[in-house]
């Protein structure tokens, strides 16, 4: 149906000795949202700067409709970049940071790469003007073309960079983390705006972005990625109910990890007790890592249970009650509109479409326990991501 | 009590930095022929001034060196920023010191470097030019070259090169890094980039950075005396000759227009400077 549009071939980056990316094998189909996920260092923002050509991969092939364009410059690709913190002109206002990329003669269309000769074309100042005020409209932003970017608010700054991109008509929209600056509010109404904007241009949109939830609300494919490595590509149904590896579980959503072993196709056994599951496929006795979603988890009274633990900490968090229940020892999260008090013990019941088994990885013990839940530390956590993914794009740039 | 103490003292403290200047400027348009006794007000030594040959000279020297240096440092030194700004941290800073040492080195051991270092460039090329002029017939090098204008336009573009990047560079890193990104990827190589975006963005700064080489240029005289030679003379050269045989009220008046000169750039370039501090606050308030 939809066609094959950019296809990264065994792409790796390597700063000095570090490596970032690592054969990312890739294809990203025409018309589509999709969305790099991954926490901040994963390679993520360099993998975008290679699809718009500020960065040259030290290895691998960079496919565009088919052609090679690794040597391509950015501002020869059909593609367009709305970038972290914007970057819009300052000293323009906003008629003409939109207007800006029209501005500029380019090489007739139909013209091979190495239309260097070619007669540079103008467009005329009717049609930017046409052009600008009509995209200003797509972004809902009438009326704000004589403003000063100075005085427009973050979310008026992110739909002038959005409409910046776009009048150009690329056939690709690069979005780096557009969203990470606006206050929660706003990031959702921009999230449905977003998508909105795509569907009614019907052009590809890739996605940068830490935020799991925007990524499982505007996907249409995520890539999960880790160290420089893909871990896993899906529709956000299947990361979240079938991934991959503990890292993709626990980075999606909130997830119990346990070490279980798969006796025989649809059996698994944790805990000392034999559950059914769905999975199957896996050798025998092979130890696998067993995932198990807070949602899913039923609580019923402690002598219907199949497992039996003591409630040690409830959190109110509006809709449901983050329940920390300890079970011999290693704690569960489970979330639950009833609430339990701290010290009652209970039973839960795991139906087999709750249960999903995973094969062992290099990331197997490292997540999925909350024997040191905090939410403060959940909190923490976000800023210093923040702040580190400011330094490493600094150190990004230098070394190139 | 104290306040006034204070006054007190600090009128002190004008009063010894400002009234040589002051004393200066009033002689300058003293009608009689002396320095301290006050004859009645008169334009005389202006008039003598502007008939005087030799002074007119050193002004159009001056202005043009000022001027041919500031544009010649202005570029250079902005290109050299944007260079530094791209560079590592680790080799930028080192840089950035080195290349900040000229403005804190004394004038004296400056002029005395770059006289010794011309010289020893007229001494190479003689040799070259009479090898050269031996070898063939066809063109015809001059092997006497001398410390004149092109030696002294040389020398002010050096010192005034780090000032301006010491001046742009502030700017470049204010910039959001995105911006030269944004530019390409809309279309810019990276040189309109650099025109149509990054040129506008740290203006304030090249602006400033060629007011500065300006000034430095009018107000210089160690290194012109020492660079100059003979056949060229900057005002400040050609006052201090003035001051060797008589001192005349004439003196005076050209000290005085050089005083204001220089003031009027340095007015400027404050006031600049506050109203872009100003602005700056302004955006990051809103």
């Amino acid at each position: 149906m939809s066609k094959e549009l950019i296809r990264l071939v065994n792409c790796s980056m390597a700063f000095d000795d570090e490596l970032v990316l690592d054969n990312i094998n890739l294809y990203i189909n025409d018309s589509e949202f999709l969305t790099l996920l991954g926490p901040s260092g994963c390679g993520k923002t360099t993998t975008l700067r290679i699809i718009g050509g500020f960065t040259t991969p030290t290895a691998g092939e960079v496919l565009f409709d088919g052609v090679r364009i690794n040597d391509v410059p950015p501002h020869l690709r059909q593609v367009n970049t709305v970038f972290q913190r914007y970057a819009l002109f300052p000293h323009l206002n906003v008629f003409e940071n939109v207007a800006f990329g029209l501005r500029i003669p380019k090489a007739e269309e139909g013209g091979d790469a190495e239309g260097k000769k070619k007669k540079k074309v103008k467009i005329p100042e009717r049609e930017i003007k046409e052009r600008v005020m009509e995209m200003l409209e797509v972004v809902s932003l009438k009326g704000f073309e004589h403003r000063h970017i100075t005085e427009l608010s973050g979310g008026q700054q992110q739909r002038v960079a959005i409409a910046r991109a776009l009048v150009n008509r690329p056939k690709v929209l690069l979005l780096d983390e557009p969203l990470g600056a606006l206050d929660l509010r706003l990031r959702k109404d921009m999230q449905n705006e977003l998508k909105r904007i795509q569907q009614q241009m019907g052009i590809t949109f890739i996605y940068v972005t830490h935020d799991q939830e925007e990524a499982l609300a505007m996907s249409d494919t995520i890539v999960v990625m880790d160290q420089g490595k893909i871990q896993q590509i899906g529709r956000p149904e299947d990361i979240y109910n079938e991934p991959k590896n503990a890292f993709v579980a626990d980075f999606i959503g909130e997830s119990n990890i346990l070490d279980g072993i798969m006796h025989e196709d649809y059996v698994v056994e944790f805990f000392n007790r034999k559950f059914k599951c769905l999975d199957k496929g896996f050798a025998p006795m092979a130890p696998v890592d067993v995932v198990i979603r807070p949602e899913d988890i039923d609580i019923v009274p402690e002598a219907e249970g199949q497992l039996k633990g003591t409630v040690t900490s409830v959190t109110f968090k509006g809709v449901h009650y983050d329940t920390i229940v300890d079970f011999k020892g290693f704690k569960w999260l489970i979330q639950t509109t009833d609430f339990h008090p701290v010290g009652e013990t209970i039973g839960i019941i795991l139906n087999p479409d709750d249960i999903h088994i995973m094969h062992k990885s290099q990331y197997s013990g490292m997540f999925g326990d909350y024997s040191s839940y905090s939410e403060e530390y959940d909190e923490m956590d976000d800023v210093t991501l923040l702040d580190e993914e400011d330094e490493d794009e600094e150190d990004e740039r230098h070394e190139e | 009590m104290k306040r006034v103490s204070n006054r007190i003292f600090m009128g002190l403290v004008f009063l010894f930095l400002y009234a040589p200047i002051i004393i200066l400027i009033i002689f300058s348009f003293n009608a009689g022929n002396s320095n301290t006794i006050w004859k009645g007000f008169s334009l005389q030594w202006y008039r003598e001034l502007f008939n005087s040959r030799i002074i007119m000279n050193s002004v159009y020297t001056t202005l043009l060196v000022s001027l041919l240096s500031t544009v010649i440092s202005t570029i250079a030194g902005t290109f050299a920023a944007v260079g530094f700004y791209n560079l590592r941290r680790r080799v930028r800073e080192p840089l950035m010191t080195v290349s900040n040492i000229p403005m804190m080195n004394a004038d004296i051991v400056t002029a005395v470097s770059l006289c010794l270092l011309f010289v020893a460039f007229f001494n190479g090329w003689e040799s070259f030019a009479n090898w050269f002029n031996e070898v063939q017939t066809v063109f015809y090098l001059t092997p006497k070259i001398y410390l004149g204008f092109g030696t002294l336009l040389i020398a002010h573009t050096t010192f005034n090169i780090p000032h301006v990047i010491l001046s742009v560079m502030p700017k470049l890193r204010q910039m959001d890094r995105n911006l030269v990104d944004a530019a390409q990827d809309l279309g810019c190589t990276w040189f309109q980039a650099f025109i149509k975006v990054v040129v506008p963005e740290i203006k304030p700064g090249i602006v400033s950075g060629a007011l500065i080489a300006f000034t430095m240029s009018v107000d210089d005289f160690v290194i012109s005396y020492f660079t100059a030679g003979t056949t060229s003379s900057t005002l400040a050269m050609t006052i201090y000759s003035m001051t060797k045989k008589r001192v005349t009220p004439s003196i005076n008046a050209v000290s005085t227009l050089l005083f204001v000169t220089v003031l009027v750039l340095l007015v400027t370039i404050n006031i600049r400077e506050e109203r872009h501090a100003r602005a700056q606050e302004r955006r990051l308030n809103a």
